[in-house]
């Protein structure tokens, strides 16, 4: 260790870095007030609170992208004024975004050099071989499957988040900062993932973690920081915290009963789903779920889970199969055809399927139902629509400003409530989830899991698709495994076993279980 | 305790309750910047007037501004539909073309003693009607980029409008006809009563209708649109259609102003209608536009002209004038919203 450059008043080391009294505030609205936070060399630092509590805002601060209102950012005891990602990059620090924003159009390894690309010496015009070898470097390294020719926007949700995981890493900074890096990803990506924050940890990197998943918090965190409400509230080694302590830390109140499991009288089929097939992404799916059920699919990322909910929405073309709802076959060839079968589904990828994102709340959660707020199916009752925007904000606590803040303003998990607001409010019979508490708190999981349970016990069908495996065994009355494309596995609630689940979802039935996150 | 719904509360309406009084004075600036960044564009209008009421008499009359009025209807009728196309991530370059082709077919139908006025009128919103609706169809069905469709509609329209007429201007125009374009109402003229019937038309649709949210939903996101069961290529169509008929009123409208038309009618009025949509803080992206804002813009750029005129400021100079608002204006609007 060398000398310290300075020491603090307490004659404690000075951390690496250390955030002050940060405030920031959004058109008049106080978001951040008076926050602080220090980080020390080689130290996994997880920042926790509820949807909206200003965790991302502190991070974008810390990142260039949002300016401080007041405040004072330190970096190993020097003052630094951080004005634009490309300084805080300087400073050696990157960011893993929550809310994932590639250049679609461009290739995988474009969108990893974006704004660094290698010149060739020679010809000055970009060294496109250099790039690939690079990129297919750093993937090899972390075990990324992916090509760097690709096209960004073919690549599936997990994909651009390993993507995004590795462009960050390949900074050589000497902070990272992970905004909710696995809320996509599933078991073997995960455990990469944490070897990967081992192996900056030992070399002196500091990693600030962000996630709402408890196990993973102490995993892999030394130190945790707890914000509520734009305020800091207590920051302790992960050791001197239990996961109930820290969530009423979080929350400010305590949870009960995470999984408010009922049980439900099964009813008739209602959904049906025969042989349905797309060449290449699945294969021969064919399931039953029945009036009351919570059906569960399980799987690894890129098991074809959400190709399959997509086909039977609409949202996809398949090659083969029927599905028949109640009964009837059931012709669907677009979300047009599926909600008018009382079909809901709940996407995986809210900002590109789920939400206007410069639309207010208002607007995005009576939008599914808009001809049952209109007169004579076109004049809209602003009155009555105003009336129920409000009720829903309260209903799932949304936070936000008013019904006419636009959603893009609203953090990770407020958009999420916005996106099942938007879907329940139709009131269909048959819902399907993908992956419905993605970057969702603990406190609104509890709400949404309550929500769910509480579905089915009304006589709903909910099919749901969830990499968390917690989430399946406490809520689902059935589950089917897809391994590849195909059903490997299905179990009924009473023989509901997690290690044959994760045994099935590897497609593997005898073979050697790996560590399944969460 | 503090329960969930507190917490709404303070971050709500009523942040003026927790503040203390130096807090509130530095929250009334904060919120008189932000009415300003939101609005900033009606000041800006306000502010022009004044300035020419003040160094030209002449300007700040009823007679001047009703002419301005009149001035602008054209461009601002062709602004409210334009409006609605970008709001779906759309342009429109065929407007002024359209504009020419239903202005010579409706005026040849518009002979006095010939057919009774309801035959031109029908025409030429009919033939406004049938380009927007090639369009459309172009855009949505063949998923054309609406730049690349309609810049073919504008040299096309334009050819057809030269073809119909041998490139001669169709004149001698029956006396209902032309009243359309120099009558009154109320002592106002008729245009004017068009084009305030346009706007609250315009208003009605966007903000008051199931296909006017339609049309944000499309523009800010087409797939979650879609998702949502919205059939996108139907809105697209619809809007499409609806602004190639209102360039067929504003063909019909300026001929019956001018009592002849020219195929060369409306040349480069596409760009007014985009610049005054532009000014009043539509997006290009998409998503988000208003008509008041529309009008506001239409206005400014008719003000403009206007009191450039009785200032005896040449017209080569306007157009240097009028590029930089326009670059200005959106410039301001980016700043404003930027920070969000
Ligand atoms: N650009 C913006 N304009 C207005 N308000 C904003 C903006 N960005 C964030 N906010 C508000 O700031 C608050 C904090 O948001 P932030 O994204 O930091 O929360 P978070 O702690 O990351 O939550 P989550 O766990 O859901 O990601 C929210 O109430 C959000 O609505
Ligand atoms: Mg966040």
């Amino acid at each position: 260790m060398t000398i310290p450059l300075s020491t603090s008043s307490t004659g404690q080391m000075e951390p690496y870095l250390r955030m002050e009294g940060i405030s920031k505030s959004f058109g008049g609205v106080p978001v951040l007030d008076d926050v602080k936070l220090q980080v020390n060399r080689g130290e996994v630092h997880a920042l926790t609170g509820e949807n909206g509590a200003g965790k991302s805002t502190l991070m974008k601060i810390l990142a260039g992208i949002h300016q401080k209102d007041e405040g004072r950012i330190y970096l190993n005891g020097n003052l630094v004024d951080i004005r634009s990602p490309r300084e805080a990059i300087r400073l050696g620090i990157s960011m893993i975004h929550q809310e994932l924003n590639p250049v679609r159009d461009m290739t995988v390894c474009q969108n990893i050099f974006l704004g660094r690309e290698p010149y060739s010496r020679l010809t000055r015009v970009v060294d496109s071989r250099k790039e690939k070898e690079q990129t297919r470097r750093l993937f090899g390294e972390m075990d990324i499957s992916v090509e760097p020719d690709e096209k960004m926007g073919n690549l599936s949700v997990a994909e651009m988040q390993m993507v995004e995981i590795a462009k960050a890493v390949s900074y050589s900074s000497n902070i990272i900062i992970m905004d909710e890096p696995t809320s996509a990803i599933t078991g073997k990506e995960v455990a990469k993932l944490f070897e990967m924050i081992s192996g900056l940890k030992a070399k002196g990197i500091a990693v600030i973690y962000i996630s709402h998943k408890m196990d993973e918090i102490f995993t892999i965190c030394d130190t945790i920081t707890v914000l509520r409400d734009g305020r800091y509230i207590d920051t302790r080694q992960a050791k001197e915290f239990d996961r109930d302590t820290l969530v009423s830390r979080m929350v400010g109140r305590e949870i009960k009963d995470l999984f408010p499991k009922s049980n439900t009288e099964r009813g008739p089929v209602t959904l049906e789903v025969e042989g349905l097939t797309q060449s290449g992404v699945f294969d021969n799916i064919s399931f039953k779920a029945h009036k009351g059920e919570v059906l569960g699919l399980s799987g690894l990322m890129g098991a074809g889970r959400s190709e399959v909910v997509e086909t039977i929405f609409g949202l996809r073309g398949s090659d083969g199969g029927t599905i028949r709802v109640n009964g009837k076959e059931a012709k669907i060839k677009s979300p047009a055809d599926a909600i008018r079968h009382g079909v809901a589904l709940i996407t995986d990828d809210r900002k590109m399927k789920g939400l206007n994102l410069t639309a207010s709340v208002r607007d995005n959660i009576s939008l599914v139902n808009l001809k049952a707020f209109s007169r004579f199916g076109q004049v809209i009752r602003l009155k009555k629509e105003n009336q129920t925007a409000d009720e829903e904000i309260k209903k799932f606590r949304i936070k936000a400003r008013d019904r006419y803040q636009p959603v893009g303003t609203l953090s990770g998990g407020t958009q999420q409530k916005v996106v099942l607001s938007k879907w329940l409010l139709n009131n269909p019979e048959i819902i399907i989830l993908d992956e419905p508490t993605r970057g969702i708190d603990v406190g609104a999981k509890a709400e949404i899991y309550g929500i769910i349970s509480r579905l089915a016990e009304t006589g709903k069908t909910i099919v749901m698709v969830s990499s968390e495996l917690p989430e399946i065994l406490g809520l689902c009355d059935r589950v089917i495994v897809l391994y590849h494309g195909r059903i490997s596995g299905e179990f009924e609630r009473k023989d509901f076993d997690q290690e044959r689940i994760i045994k099935a979802a590897m497609g593997n039935p005898d073979g050697a279980t790996i560590h399944f996150m969460n | 305790m503090e329960t969930p719904t507190d917490e709404l509360k303070v971050t709500g309406n009523d942040t003026a309750a927790v503040l203390s009084p130096a807090d509130r004075r530095i929250e009334k600036l904060r919120r008189a910047g932000r009415f300003f960044s939101k609005y900033g564009i009606y000041f800006a209008l306000v502010l022009l007037v004044a300035v020419l009421a003040v160094i030209s008499p002449p300007f700040f009359t009823a007679a001047n501004l009703i002419d301005i009025l009149r001035q602008i209807s054209v461009i601002g009728i062709l602004a409210v539909g334009q409006t609605v196309v970008i709001i779906t991530a759309g342009i429109d370059l065929s407007v002024g073309s359209i504009l020419a082709l239903s202005a010579v077919m409706a005026a040849s139908f518009a002979h006095p003693g010939q057919y009774p006025l309801i035959v031109p009128l029908m025409v030429g919103l009919g033939a406004g009607l049938v380009c927007g609706a090639l369009n459309g169809f172009l855009i949505a069905k063949s998923k054309l980029a609406p730049f690349i469709v309609t810049l073919g509609m504008m040299t096309a329209a334009r050819g057809m409008a030269l073809v119909y007429t041998s490139g001669r201007p169709v004149f001698n125009l029956s006396n209902a006809y032309d009243t359309i374009g120099t009558g009154y109402f109320a002592g106002i003229p008729l245009p004017v009563v068009i084009f305030v019937m346009v706007i609250l038309g315009g208003i009605f649709l966007l903000h008051y209708t199931r296909f006017g949210r339609y049309v944000y939903a499309v523009g800010g996101n087409e797939l979650a649109a879609k998702v949502s069961g919205i059939s996108t290529e139907k809105i697209l169509i619809y809007v499409y259609i609806l602004q190639g008929v209102l360039a067929g009123v504003a063909g019909v409208v300026l001929s019956s102003r001018v009592m002849s038309a020219s195929p060369a009618l409306g040349e480069g009025y596409e760009l007014d209608a985009i610049a005054a949509a532009v000014i009043g803080g539509t997006s290009l992206m998409g998503g988000v536009g208003t008509i008041t804002g529309t009008v506001v813009g239409a206005l400014i750029i008719g003000v403009m002209n206007n009191g450039l005129d009785m200032l005896n400021v040449s017209s080569y100079w306007q157009q240097i004038v009028k590029g930089a608002i326009i670059v200005l204006a959106v410039l301001l609007d980016k700043k404003s919203k930027g920070k969000a």
